[in-house]
């Protein structure tokens, strides 16, 4: 790659995660991501990108480098050993007969 | 008075309108494209808003009275064939010296420094006086204020951020912006001068004394300078016209990109 690509790359505004919520009471979703230069701005960007069709009510962001992401290559560790653990779901109770809508 | 008031407000929402609309497609970022572009649909909202005022003020005017207010023939045609005005009549019927718009919104976009100090000034001077208008005695005039002042105050936070980022930037950036600043500084001027339209709003209550709104936008403007690290450009000649419809030939230039569609294919819809 030419110096002026790289330059170009090092001058660009770091990526932000965003996340809405979309009414009051529910939790903030992943909505996407986008470019700004600081925190303030990448709100407003938000605001403009992901908000303007009434989506939200309140917006969160975070810049994308400070997510520490689980590894895909270690995906049999770390998910596999839980497939036969079929005891970790509540579903061995016996419940009795006037306890509806469980 | 009422209508040449309604018809001036309308007039700056539709060319500041256009003139953001211009950066759809080329903005720096994404995002900023898309920021200026909802800013810009802000803006055209309520010249619609305004425009449909105003055509109903004009429908309800005697015809002598109809037939020369405005100077375009198309116009003149369809007052004499009893024909009633809609909003996209007097938005793209009208020629130039209808257009009663600050000169300061018609000017081009230059770079992304000029279009950020231009809606600057202007956001500024927009919050202020809708702030205001929203005590007018005209309750559509009212409406459209309380309506509009959301969105205003929206802007005016935007192309405040812009000035500071920019001017308390890169050496680059900050020269960049200084010198849109100065440039556009010389249209500034004319937001504040009170002509008939104006003194007659403010007398029957309907409209703003821009005399009282002055001060509190200087203060506006020299506080965002300051933090920005520019300076409040010097004293100096300022233009006027464009509230009397007198323009330079940038609006010309719009005008024939936003009209030439409805001119050439009258009532055409799509």
């Amino acid at each position: 790659m030419t110096n002026d690509k790289l330059n170009i790359i090092k001058n660009e505004w770091p990526l932000w995660e965003v996340f809405i919520r979309s009414k009051a009471g529910l939790d903030h979703k992943h909505a996407g991501s986008l470019h700004a230069p600081d925190a303030q701005m990448a709100i407003e960007n938000a605001r403009d990108v992901y908000t303007r069709r009434m989506e939200g009510v309140s917006i969160w962001v975070v810049e994308s480098k400070h997510i520490q992401a689980s590894d895909p290559g270690q995906s049999e560790s770390m998910y596999d050993p839980a497939s036969d653990k079929i005891y970790r779901h509540p579903t061995f109770y016996d419940l009795p007969d006037e306890v509806k809508y469980m | 008075m009422n209508l040449a008031y309604t018809l001036r407000l309308a007039d700056d929402a539709l060319i500041i309108g256009h003139r953001l609309s211009e950066w759809c497609g080329h903005g720096p970022i994404l995002e900023q494209d898309i920021a200026l572009t909802n800013t810009s649909l802000d803006h055209l909202g309520r010249a619609r808003s305004l425009y449909q005022y105003a055509a109903e003020q004009f429908n309800a005017m005697g015809t002598e009275e109809k037939k020369n207010y405005f100077s375009s023939v198309a116009i003149q045609n369809m007052v004499s064939a009893g024909e009633t005005l809609d909003e996209d009549d007097v938005a793209y019927l009208r020629d130039g010296w209808d257009f009663k718009n600050l000169l300061l919104l018609e000017q081009p976009n230059s770079d992304w420094a000029y279009t950020v100090a231009r809606s600057f000034y202007y956001d500024t001077f927009n919050f202020f006086f809708f702030s205001e208008l929203q005590n007018s005695s005209d309750t559509t005039l009212a409406a459209v204020a309380a309506k509009s002042l959301k969105e205003i105050t929206y802007h005016l936070r935007w192309s405040s951020e812009w000035v500071v980022r920019l001017g308390d930037g890169t050496e680059e950036s900050h020269k960049r912006m200084q010198q849109a600043i100065n440039d556009l500084w010389m249209y500034t001027g004319e937001m504040f001068v009170m002509n008939d339209a104006d003194k007659d709003a403010v007398q029957k209550g309907r409209g703003v004394n821009l005399d009282e709104l002055k001060p509190k936008w200087m203060e506006r403007v020299q506080s965002i300078l300051d933090e920005a690290r520019l300076t409040l450009p010097a004293a100096t000649w300022m233009q006027s016209g464009g509230k009397d419809g007198k323009h330079t030939d940038n609006l010309g230039y719009i005008l024939a990109e936003m009209q030439f569609m409805q001119r050439t294919y009258p009532g055409m819809k799509w």
